[in-house]
This record gives structure tokens, sequence and C-alpha cells, in this order.
């Protein structure tokens, strides 16, 4: 244990996700060392994040106006929606260029064990969008773990009376991972894959 | 009489000194291979630290970067918390095999506060099946929960819940009977087996034979006319009639049922379920009900 500011920021730094006590150490002796012009720009971007970044009115990503850079896009395809459960999935996705519509993010994914279910997530969002009629196609990129795989499945039997083809990411990831660790050749195969999901 | 539960971790908070046995790459291995030869060296020393087993998945956690807290109750040493590395990478050895519902044939060294799983081989893949229907998901869920919930004790083994439990996903992934029938048999089975029985045939509280036609769960089960505590709720013939069988096993009884009495049925499973484990469980409200 050390004193005062340092063990409080020892513990702050502990918090975060992958951060054991030994890194959340080595990470806090790192800034005590640094210049305090490059500690200041870490805390200003901080500060920053939180002030300025919000989630787009229309598909739920990270944005810092009203609406995200993708659903501002004119050239985008409005037919076809990509469904991910989080933003650092629409990065994922898009840095295959394969893709062209729009994204719906769902800020997870159903888990009843941990008590999140369809009303936690951003589906009624999806669904209100959707009832617009020059939706074509859902493509539903959830992880392609149970969670993910359960998720598709709710939401495929919801889209189901709807005229809406509902497709899924399939060939080339493997079950049981994160979406955000497969690498850009195997997602993009991913895409040109995708099957049609039958509930 | 109530019986509490001894209250554990909460399992979505690691404990310190877990994450620091996780972070420690000599204690892990870097990967099967190394790790296996790390505990046979500590084996000649007398310890018998590899064991094999069978389990079934009940819950898994994110931890670190690629890594996984797979939470398994085995066929021989209860219910166990273990690390998969390296599971959350596309060119994992694992993948989906440590998946929640998967019965698998594992591989594990014991670590201080978390076992290591150093290989997994699928026995039956059930997470496949149950996950591709939201019924069968929803429930499946809850006969994980349950039966992560009734083990208050790591490492205490309980063979009768193991196989309860690799039955309960077998008739979800077959689609044998309906599945918010297959988690009412299974919580009114697995509660009984941990000393829970609900009474059903007499009053639990003076023994006198029924059919009675009260059910408090504060009492334990049904009580007769003159036992009946405030809070206890009418039951209807039928319903009681399929708790019996679906506690009994009789599925040809239990499957007859109109939808109507397994509602009620469920009903009052859940509300027995929760009072004896006093706190919630998280998937029961998101079970869907036919
Ligand atoms: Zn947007
Ligand atoms: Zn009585």
């Amino acid at each position: 244990m050390y004193e005062g500011a340092v063990q409080d920021l020892i513990d702050e730094l502990g918090r975060l996700p992958g951060v054991g006590p030994k890194s959340a150490q080595r990470i806090a002796f790192h800034l005590l060392a640094a210049d305090p012009v490059d500690v200041r720009r870490l805390v200003t971007a901080l500060t920053e994040v939180k002030e300025r970044v919000r989630f787009c009115s229309v598909c739920g990503n990270v944005t810092e106006e009203e609406q995200c850079k993708i659903c501002r896009d004119p050239r985008r395809d409005v037919a076809v929606i990509c469904v991910v459960e989080e933003p650092k999935d629409v990065v994922a996705i898009e840095k295959t260029r394969e893709f062209h519509g729009r994204y719906h993010v769902l800020g997870g994914a159903i888990s009843p064990i941990e008590g999140i279910g369809p009303d936690d997530l951003r589906i009624r969002e999806l669904m209100s969008r959707l009832a617009d009629d020059t939706i074509t196609e859902l493509i539903l990129a959830t992880d392609p773990n149970l969670e993910g795989e359960a998720t598709a499945t709710y939401l495929a039997r919801l889209v189901k009376p709807m005229n809406i083809r509902v497709t899924r990411l399939a060939s080339g990831l493997p079950v049981g991972g994160d979406l955000e660790y497969a690498d850009e050749v195997t997602l993009g195969r991913a895409f040109e894959g995708r099957r049609l999901l039958d509930v | 009489m109530r019986r509490r539960l001894r209250r554990r971790f909460e399992p979505y908070i690691l404990p310190r000194q877990n994450r620091a046995i996780c972070e420690d790459p000599a204690r892990l291995g870097k990967d099967g291979a190394a790790a296996t030869g790390l505990m046979s060296l500590r084996g000649e020393n007398g310890r018998v630290p590899l064991y094999r087993d069978e389990a079934v998945v009940l819950r898994t956690q994110k931890l670190g970067e690629a890594d996984r807290i797979v939470t398994l109750l085995t066929r021989r040493h209860g219910r166990v918390r273990a690390v998969a590395k390296g599971v959350r990478r596309t060119a994992s050895r694992f993948g989906a095999r440590v998946e929640p519902f998967s019965h698998v044939d594992l591989l594990m060294y014991e670590g201080r506060e978390l076992d290591v799983v150093t290989q997994a081989e699928t026995i039956e893949p059930y997470g496949e099946r149950i996950a591709s229907d939201y019924g069968r998901y929803t429930a499946g869920t809850a006969v994980l929960e349950t039966a992560e919930r009734l083990t208050a004790e790591e490492r205490e083994p309980s063979l009768r819940l193991f196989l309860l439990v690799v039955g309960a996903l077998r008739a979800l992934a077959e689609e044998t009977h309906t599945p918010s029938l297959v988690l009412d048999a299974f919580i009114l089975r697995a509660m009984s087996i941990s000393g829970y029985e609900p009474a059903l045939d007499s009053c639990s509280r003076c023994g006198a034979v029924g059919p009675h036609r009260f059910f408090a769960v504060a009492a334990g089960g049904m009580v007769c006319a003159e036992h009946r505590p405030g809070g206890a709720v009418t039951v209807s013939p039928a319903a009681t009639a399929l708790l019996v069988a679906l506690l009994d096993g009789d599925w040809t009884v239990a499957d007859a049922g109109e939808p109507r009495t397994q509602r009620e049925v469920s009903g009052l499973v859940a509300a027995y379920l929760q009072w004896q484990l006093e706190r919630g469980l998280r998937s029961l409200r998101l079970v869907e009900r036919g």
C-alpha cells in the first residue's frame, strides 16, 4: 500500500478492464515520472471524451454530433442495417470496407444470467427504424458466441413478420470468440458468406 | 423451516488475489503445454494437481484481453471456477467448447484460487441447439443459474445435481418438452436434492394428508385450510397435480397440462425458489413462458 494520491490512482486504474493490480501500479509510476505536459494531455482527453462524446440518436454509435458520421453520410445505403453489439464492432466492420449500409448498435447482447433482457438493449429503437419501408435487409452481426447467437435468434424472430431479409454473419468466424478479435480478412469473408436466418 | 444459504462471492467481481494469479504467467503457464510441464514438476513433490473431470459450463466471464473465467459444475468436484486462456481469440484451442451449456471433458490443474483449463473436449454441444430458440435459451439459462446458486460452496461434489443439469439440458436441446416445464421440473427436483423439497401431498405444517388448496412459500409448500398463513395463495387442483407430476418426473401427466395450469405452476415454482434463495435469480424474469 502506498500513501494518499498514489494509492488512489492505483485503485482507479485497477478498476479499468484488463488492468490488474500489478499493471495499475506500473502505469501509476509511469505517470508519476512522466512530463507534466503529457499527463495534462491525457487528463484533457479523458475530460473531453466524457463531455463531448454521446450516442448517435439514430444508430447508437459514439459521436460528437446529434448523429454519427455514418448516419450523416448520404452515400451510405439506407436500405441495409447492420446490427452490432458495441461501437467497437462498427469500427471493426468499417475496416473491412465490405459494408456500405448503416449500423444499429444494441449496446450489448441478451444475457439472462447477467439480468440483461431485450428491454435493456436498443431493440425498441431498432424496431422503430424498421417500421419505415426503406429498410429491405437486416444483417445480424452480433458476436459469434452463445449470447450473440441467442440475440440474433431473438431479433430474427421479432423481424420475421416484417417484409425484411434477415441475414447473419456466418462462415469464417469461430464460435465462442468476440467479433472485435477477428482479423479483417476473416471478417470480410464472413460478410460475403452471410446466410438467411430461419426461425 | 427455512434454511439459509450461505452467501458466497458476488460472482461478477473478481477478488484481487485472483487477478494477481491470472496475471502471473509463471503460475498460469503460457499455454496448455507449458502449464502441463510446470504442473508435472510440482507433481513430483507429491501433489496431484492435474485432474480430469466432466463438466457443464454454467457461466463465462471475460477476463483481461482474451481470456475467460468459466464457472463449471463438474461431475466429481462440484462447482469449480477456472481460467480458460485465450478462448476469445480467433485461433483459440477451446473456442466454443467452453461456452455456457457445453457438456465437456476437461483436463485442469488446480490453482490457489482459480483452476486452469488445459484441455477441453466436447461431449455434447448443447449450447448450439439451445441458443437457436429464445424460449429454450432463457429456460436453459435459468437452469444454469439455479444450479450455480444451489451449489453454495465450491468443490462440494453433487453428482445428483450434475446429472439433473445434464438431463435438463438434454431435454431442452432435444425439444422433448415445453422449455418452461423442463425448467420447472428441474427447479423442483434440484431444490429437493438440496434439502428444500416442497410439501405437496400433505400440509407442510401439520402433515395432514391432502390434497390441499393453499400454497405458502414461507411454510415450505402446500398447507391445509387451518394452517394457512397470511400470504398463502389458492392453488387449483390441476396445478397441484402438475406440481406433483413435475417433481416425480411423470411427463405423461406434465405434458398434458393446460397452458393456464403451466403458468400457474411456473409462478409458484419461481416464488418458492426465490424465497429459498433470498436473492432473486436474474434470469428468471426473462424466461419466456408459453
Ligand atoms: Zn449513427
Ligand atoms: Zn395443517
